[in-house]
């Protein structure tokens, strides 16, 4: 083998050794660490004020029209309703939350954002049936909130 | 590394990294009722999901099952530029998991 072969594959070797201990220096590969923070209670919550109250801290919380949630106004199938959270107006914001009011157990998701994070989540979500879809946002401490309703023609829970 | 499951795309778009991730996942809630059996099929979906750039946890998400099967995530952070790479992994209820990275183009 050249030294140039040599030297390349031992850098492919080096950069793949470090993607793997990356990984396990960032936690990913320790599940049992992880899934001890996941909050339960806020999950299994049915109804809005207990879920709220498990990842904001409070059940109420001031509309603001700083956040723009943007869905279909009639979602075709209740399994996959495309969610955008859009909260970028304000500064600070360290967490989004993603309720629907009407399923079982309304929260969702609730993403905590890196310093560096806009305040920005696109994701798809299952609703049962035509309720408001509600983002939490939390931003240097203060929660607020804004709503909106999406119809709903086949539930997604499968139920 | 075994394959992962998780397709992502990370751009620099208007200074900033946009991400998208597509996850292969069930996300069973747990409340589907098998037809044959009329048994409920158990929860089983992601649980949190984490994406890290040069050492820091750009976002934690945190999931239940009504987040739709096969997830959909993107999300925007600032700091990063072509050629960093970003790791993105997440842990379901049963202590399944998977991983990748990706380059930033």
């Amino acid at each position: 083998m050249s030294t140039d072969t040599k030297r390349r594959l031992f850098l492919k070797g080096t950069l793949a050794g470090s993607a793997v201990a990356l990984a396990a220096g960032a936690g990913l590969l320790n599940p049992s660490q992880v899934l001890a923070a996941w909050p339960k209670s806020a999950f299994e919550a049915k109804d809005l004020s207990k879920a709220m109250m498990g990842i904001a801290g409070t059940d109420t919380a001031a509309g603001s029209t700083d956040i723009i949630i943007k869905a279909p106004d009639i979602a075709e199938n209740g399994a996959v309703v495309p969610v955008k959270v859009d909260a970028r107006k304000m500064s600070g914001v360290s967490s989004i939350a993603i309720l629907a009011e009407k399923n079982p157990t309304p929260l969702i998701a609730n993403f905590k954002l890196g310093k560096s994070t806009q305040a920005f989540v696109s994701t798809r979500i299952k609703m049962g049936k035509t309720s408001n879809v509600i983002a939490v946002v939390t931003a240097g401490g203060a929660v607020t909130s804004a709503r909106k309703e999406v119809k709903v023609t086949i539930g997604g829970c499968g139920g | 590394m075994a394959k992962s499951k998780i397709k992502i795309r990370a751009k620099i778009k208007k200074g900033a990294c946009e991400v998208k991730a597509l996850m292969k996942h069930p996300m069973e809630t747990g409340q589907r009722k098998n037809k044959k059996t009329g048994k409920k099929i158990p929860a089983h979906f992601i649980q949190e999901v984490t994406c890290t750039h040069g050492g820091n946890t750009v976002l934690t998400a945190e999931w239940g099952g009504a987040i739709s099967t096969n997830p959909y995530l993107s999300f925007i952070f600032d700091g990063a530029k072509k050629g960093d790479t970003i790791t993105l992994g997440w842990l379901d209820n049963k202590g399944g998991k998977d991983s990748t990275t990706a380059k930033i183009k």
